[in-house]
C-alpha cells in the first residue's frame, strides 16, 4: 500500500535558482546594504559572508487585506478573570495586542522588521566588486610561466590502464571478433542449411550428414576460439597539453609608515590595500603583489609584515619609488607583465624630496606602468607631494590621485579609482 | 506484553523498520478504524531538502519565482538560527499521497509522521468534500509539471524579467483567483496541453468581439452604455482577467490561468486548517496508543511520543508573550477528541447540545464530520461547551467607534452560543478576506475596470491595496478603479490606478 523512496541522494539545492532570482531582483537594495556594511566593519573579515538588511516593505508582496478599523470580534483562549460586559482599555499600538486578533498585527503598518539574511562570501564579493576592473589590462602576452591545460584529443593505442576507454575498446573487440570469425560463421551457416536440407530428405544420407555434423562442430570451435578481447583492441583516451594564455599583472602597493602616519591613517591605508588585494585576487588569474613600505628608507616586505608590523621614522617617498622602479626593472619586464602601482600616504614628505619623486615617476615609472593610483589620507590641505604629483597627472592620463578623509570615503574612492572603463 | 512484537527499541531507524511501522499502522488504520486513504508514497529526505520543500509552499515542483527564493532565504535563516524546528512533516494532496520524512528524525518521529501524514492527512484529503470538489489529486503533479515547463518556455521566449513581473501581478491577486461555488472539471495533462493550444487560438478572437470598434447606431450606444458588463459581479478576478483583459498576449492569459489553477488547488487547505490538522493529530494520537496497547512499541517510545504530542497541541494563553492566536492543532485535536467523548460517554449537557450524536458510534460520527464540513461550519456545528471551558475562550469586541474593547462573551452558559458563532466567523474566509468583486467594465468608454469592495463590519482595506491596484492595472492595461460599498449601500471611490492627473 505504501512505497518508500529514498530521496536523500537527490539534489538538495532545488531552491538555489529561486534564491538567485531573489538576489537579482533586489540587487539594488542588497548592493546598498553591502556598501553600508563595508563602512561598518573591519575590512579584514571580508572573507566571510555578510548579513544583509533590507527594509521589509521593499520586498513585500501586496495582497488585498483588511486594515485596522471597523468592527471585529476576536476569540482568545486562556481567560482568567474577565466576565461578559467587561471593558478594557485598548492596548497601545492599536492593532497589536488583544484587540485585532488573527495575527494581522504584522501586516498592519508600524513595527515592520527588516528582512535579514546572509549572503555567502562569493555572493558578497561578487556584488562588492561588480563593475570594477583593473584599467588598461591587456592580454598582450603569453605568460612567461606558461600554464598548460590538459584537453582531450581522441584516442590512442598506447597509454596507462587508468585511461582505458572501455566502450571504445569493446567496440574494437567486437569488430575484430566479427571480422576474424567471419569465414567460419559463413561456412557454418552453409553447413547448417545443408544439414537441414539433408535431414528433410528421405532416405537420409547418413555418411554425408555425419560429415556435416562433424564439420559444424569443428567450425563452431574455431569461431569460439577467436579471443573475446585482445591487447590489440585496447584504446586509451588521449590527452594533450595546450598552453593557456594567462593575463599576468603585478601590483605594487606602496605605503608610508613614517611617524607622521598616525594609527588612524595607517588603518585607513590598510583598508584601502586590503580591498585592493582582495579585488586582485578575485579578478585575475595570475597576480603578483609587491608590498613596499617606507619611512626614510624603503623595504620590500611580505603581506603580513606590510599590514601588521610597525616602524616609525621620517618620510622620504622617493626611496620607495626608487625601490619600486628597481624591482620593476629587474623582475617584471613589461613585455610579459602589466604593471600597476597603488600608493597611500598622508602627503607628508621631506620637502626637498618631492621634486625627486616627480622626476622618478616621470622618467622611470610612468612609462612602464599601466595605472598609478595615489591616495592621500589627510583631512588637511595638501603639501608638497600632492603638488608634485599634480604635475605628473597633467602629463599622464593613467595617473590618478584622490584624497581620503575618513573611513566612509574608502569605498567610494576605491570604486571611483577602479571603475570599469567604457572602451 | 510480548517483547517479540516490538518494532523498534532504539531511536535509530532503518528502512525495514519503517516498512513494518507502516504496515502495522496501515493495518490498524484500515481494518480497525476504516480510514480510507490514497496509496502512500513515503519519501525520505534530508533537512536541506526539507527546506526546499518548505519554501516551495509544499508544491513538489513549482515554477521559478523570486518569491520562493525569499521564502527559502527566510526558512534557511530561521533554521540556522535554530528559531524554528523544521516542518513536522510535509504531505502533498496527490494520488499517490506524497509524505516526506526527514532523515534526522528518530524512529518514534518517523512512526508518528507516518501515522499523522500518511494516514491522517491522507484520509482527510481523500474524504473531505472541499478537497473532493476543488482538487483533483490524480492530476496535480502532472499539472504542476505542465505549469513549470510552460513558465520556463515563456521565460525563454519573452525574457525572465517580463515573465517574473507578470507573475508578481498574478500573485498579488492569487487569493482572488478562486471559484467558490462553481465546480471545475477535472484535468489531465494531455487534455490540458491540447486545450491550451486551442484556447490560445480561440481566446483572442473572443476578446476582440468585446472590444469591437465597428460603428453602432446611436440608440444602441445608449442602451449598450447602460448595460453593465459583466451582468453579474464576478468574484474570480483572475478568471475575469484571463477571459476579458483586452491587451494580454495568449501566453500571459495562460500564465494567469496557471496561477489561478494553483490558487484553486490550495483553496481547500486554507479553509480546513483546524479540521485537517486536528484530524491528523487525533489519528496519530489514536494510532500510537493502539500500537502501544498491542505491544508494538515500548514505554520509552510512548514517553517520547507524548512529549512531542503535547508540545504540538499546546495552547498558549492570550497574555503569553509568545501567544500567536489559537493553535489549529490544539483546537482541532480537542474538538475531534471531544466528539469521540460525546459519543462514548455523553453527559447531560452533551445530550442537550448534541442530541444527534450523543451515544452514537463514534467512528461513523467522526467520519461524517470529517467529510462534510470546513473549519467554519465544523466549529459552528461541533464546538462544545466543554471545549470552550477547557480553552477558557472569551470574545473581545474591537469596534473603532467605541473607546474601549468590550468582553462580549466568556465560557459560561450565557456566552457559549455567541462564542461559537464568533469563532466560526473567525475561520470564515469571507470575513478573513475582503470581499472584492468585478463590478463593471466601461466597454464603450475608456475600458476602465471597476471593482467593488463590499465592506464587512465596516472594516477598511489595508493600505497595500494601492500596490495591488498597480498590479491589477498591469494585467488589465487600462484604468482600474476600486469602490467600497458600506452597510447602507453607499458607494465611494477609494482608489484608482493610474492616478488621474491633477490629484
Amino acid at each position: 500500500m505504501a512505497t518508500f523512496i529514498d530521496r536523500r541522494l537527490d539534489g538538495k539545492n532545488k531552491s538555489s535558482v529561486n534564491r538567485q532570482r531573489f538576489i537579482r531582483r533586489f540587487k539594488n537594495q542588497i548592493k546598498k546594504a553591502v556598501t553600508e556594511s563595508m563602512n561598518g566593519r573591519s575590512i579584514t573579515d571580508i572573507d566571510n559572508g555578510e548579513k544583509i538588511n533590507i527594509p521589509a516593505r521593499d520586498l513585500s508582496e501586496p495582497v488585498f487585506g483588511h486594515g485596522p478599523g471597523g468592527r471585529r470580534e476576536a476569540i482568545h483562549p486562556g481567560n482568567q478573570d474577565f466576565v461578559a460586559g467587561d471593558r478594557v482599555a485598548r492596548p497601545p499600538g492599536g492593532a497589536g495586542g488583544g484587540g485585532a486578533g488573527k495575527g494581522q498585527a504584522s501586516n498592519s503598518g508600524e513595527g515592520e522588521d527588516d528582512f535579514v539574511f546572509e549572503l555567502s562570501r562569493e555572493e558578497f564579493l561578487e556584488l562588492f566588486f561588480e563593475d570594477l576592473e583593473l584599467p588598461n589590462l591587456v592580454r598582450t602576452q603569453l605568460a612567461r610561466a606558461t600554464e598548460f591545460k590538459s584537453v582531450r584529443a581522441g584516442f590512442s593505442s598506447a597509454g596507462n590502464p587508468a585511461n582505458i576507454d572501455v566502450v571504445r575498446s569493446l567496440k574494437g573487440a567486437l569488430a575484430r571478433r566479427l571480422a576474424l570469425a567471419a569465414p567460419y560463421t559463413r561456412r557454418l551457416r552453409e553447413a547448417e542449411e545443408e544439414l537441414e536440407r539433408l535431414l528433410a530428405e528421405t532416405p537420409v544420407d547418413e555418411v554425408r550428414a555425419k560429415g556435416l555434423v562433424e564439420e559444424i562442430e569443428r567450425l563452431r570451435a574455431r569461431a569460439r576460439a577467436v579471443p573475446f578481447i585482445d591487447t590489440f583492441d585496447l584504446r586509451y583516451t588521449n590527452r594533450v597539453l595546450q598552453p593557456q594564455p594567462t593575463t599576468q599583472a603585478v601590483m605594487f602597493c606602496i605605503m608610508d609608515v613614517s611617524g607622521s602616519m598616525d594609527r588612524a591613517r595607517k588603518d585607513l591605508a590598510k583598508r584601502f590595500f586590503t580591498l585592493l588585494y582582495l579585488f586582485l585576487k578575485r579578478n585575475y588569474e595570475k597576480i603578483e603583489v609587491v608590498f613596499i613600505r617606507h619611512h626614510t628608507v624603503a623595504k620590500e616586505v611580505d603581506e603580513q609584515e606590510f599590514f601588521y608590523s610597525r616602524e616609525t621614522g621620517g618620510t622620504v617617498v622617493s626611496s620607495a619609488l626608487q625601490l619600486a622602479a628597481d624591482i620593476m626593472r629587474e623582475r617584471y619586464p613589461i613585455s610579459s607583465w602589466n604593471l600597476y602601482v597603488a600608493q597611500a600616504s598622508d602627503g607628508d614628505n621631506w620637502h626637498h624630496d618631492s621634486p625627486a619623486c616627480k622626476d622618478l615617476l616621470l622618467q622611470r615609472i610612468m612609462p612602464l606602468v599601466r595605472y598609478y593610483a595615489y591616495i592621500e589620507i589627510t583631512p588637511d590641505r595638501h603639501q608638497s607631494l600632492w603638488e608634485a604629483y599634480e604635475e605628473v597627472k597633467a602629463v599622464h592620463p593613467h595617473f590618478a590621485m584622490r584624497q581620503i578623509d575618513g573611513l566612509a570615503d574608502i569605498y567610494p574612492v576605491f570604486r571611483d579609482l577602479f571603475k570599469r572603463r567604457v572602451s | 506484553m510480548s517483547a517479540s512484537r516490538l518494532i523498534s527499541e532504539s531511536s535509530e531507524w532503518t528502512f525495514q523498520m519503517l516498512e513494518r511501522y507502516n504496515a502495522v499502522i496501515g493495518q490498524i488504520a484500515g481494518n480497525d478504524f476504516g480510514l480510507d486513504t490514497y496509496p502512500n508514497q513515503i519519501e525520505i529526505i534530508t533537512a536541506e531538502q526539507m527546506m526546499d520543500a518548505y519554501s516551495s509552499v509544499g508544491m513538489p515542483l513549482g515554477y521559478k519565482h523570486w518569491s520562493y527564493g525569499k521564502q527559502f532565504v527566510l526558512t534557511e535563516k530561521n533554521y540556522r538560527r535554530g528559531q524554528m524546528g523544521l516542518a513536522y512533516e510535509i504531505v502533498i494532496n496527490s494520488n499517490p499521497c506524497i509524505a516526506y520524512l526527514m532523515e534526522e528524525n528518530t524512529a518514534m518521529m518517523q512512526a508518528l509522521v507516518i501515522a499523522h501524514a500518511a494516514y491522517g492527512h491522507n484520509s482527510f484529503f481523500k474524504g473531505n468534500y472541499l478537497f473532493r470538489t476543488w482538487t483533483s489529486a490524480d492530476a496535480i503533479i502532472d499539472y504542476l509539471l505542465f505549469a513549470r515547463n510552460y513558465v520556463t518556455e515563456c521565460e525563454e521566449r519573452y525574457g525572465e524579467e517580463t515573465v517574473e513581473l507578470f507573475l508578481d501581478s498574478c500573485h498579488a491577486l492569487m487569493n482572488y483567483g478562486v471559484d467558490r461555488y462553481k465546480h471545475p472539471a477535472p484535468l489531465s495533462l494531455g487534455e490540458e496541453k491540447q486545450r491550451q493550444h486551442e484556447r490560445e487560438e480561440y481566446l483572442q478572437s473572443q476578446i476582440n468581439d468585446l472590444w469591437r470598434t465597428l460603428p453602432i447606431k446611436p440608440t444602441e450606444v445608449a442602451a449598450e452604455e447602460a448595460r453593465r458588463y459583466p451582468a453579474e459581479p464576478q468574484e474570480n478576478l483572475l478568471y475575469f482577467i484571463e477571459k476579458n483583459a483586452p491587451l494580454l498576449e495568449p501566453w500571459q492569459r495562460e500564465i494567469v490561468r496557471i496561477v489561478r489553477k494553483i490558487a484553486q488547488y490550495f483553496y481547500p487547505q486554507r479553509q480546513t486548517q483546524v479540521m485537517n490538522e486536528g484530524w491528523a493529530t487525533f489519528w496519530h494520537y489514536t494510532l500510537m496508543n493502539r500500537l502501544y496497547d498491542a505491544g508494538y512499541v515500548n514505554d520509552g517510545f510512548m514517553i517520547e511520543f507524548l512529549q512531542s504530542h503535547t508540545s504540538v497541541i499546546q495552547q498558549l494563553p492570550f497574555d503569553h508573550p509568545y501567544y500567536h492566536g489559537i493553535n489549529p492543532y490544539a483546537l482541532g485535536f480537542a474538538m475531534f477528541s471531544d466528539i469521540q467523548r460525546i459519543c462514548q460517554t455523553p453527559t447531560a449537557e452533551d445530550r442537550h447540545w448534541f442530541p444527534d450524536i450523543a451515544g452514537q458510534d463514534w467512528l461513523k460520527v467522526l467520519d461524517f464530520a470529517m467529510r462534510n464540513f470546513k473549519d467554519e461550519s465544523f466549529i459552528a456545528q461541533y464546538l462544545s461547551p466543554k471545549v470552550m471551558r477547557d480553552f477558557k475562550l472569551f470574545a473581545v469586541l474591537d469596534d473603532d467607534v467605541q473607546e474601549d474593547l468590550e468582553i462580549t462573551a466568556i465560557h459560561d452558559d450565557a456566552g457559549y452560543r455567541r462564542l461559537r458563532l464568533a469563532l466560526a466567523d473567525q475561520y470564515n474566509l469571507g470575513s478573513r478576506e475582503p470581499n472584492i468583486q468585478v463590478w463593471n467594465v466601461a466597454h464603450r468608454k475608456d475600458r476602465s475596470l471597476t471593482l467593488r469592495h463590499t465592506r464587512y463590519h465596516r472594516r477598511p482595506l489595508h493600505d497595500s491595496f494601492q500596490e495591488v491596484l498597480k498590479h491589477l492595472h498591469r494585467l488589465w492595461g487600462f484604468t482600474v478603479r476600486l469602490e467600497a460599498v458600506d452597510e447602507n449601500g453607499k458607494v465611494e471611490l477609494v482608489g484608482e490606478c493610474p492616478q488621474p492627473k491633477g490629484r
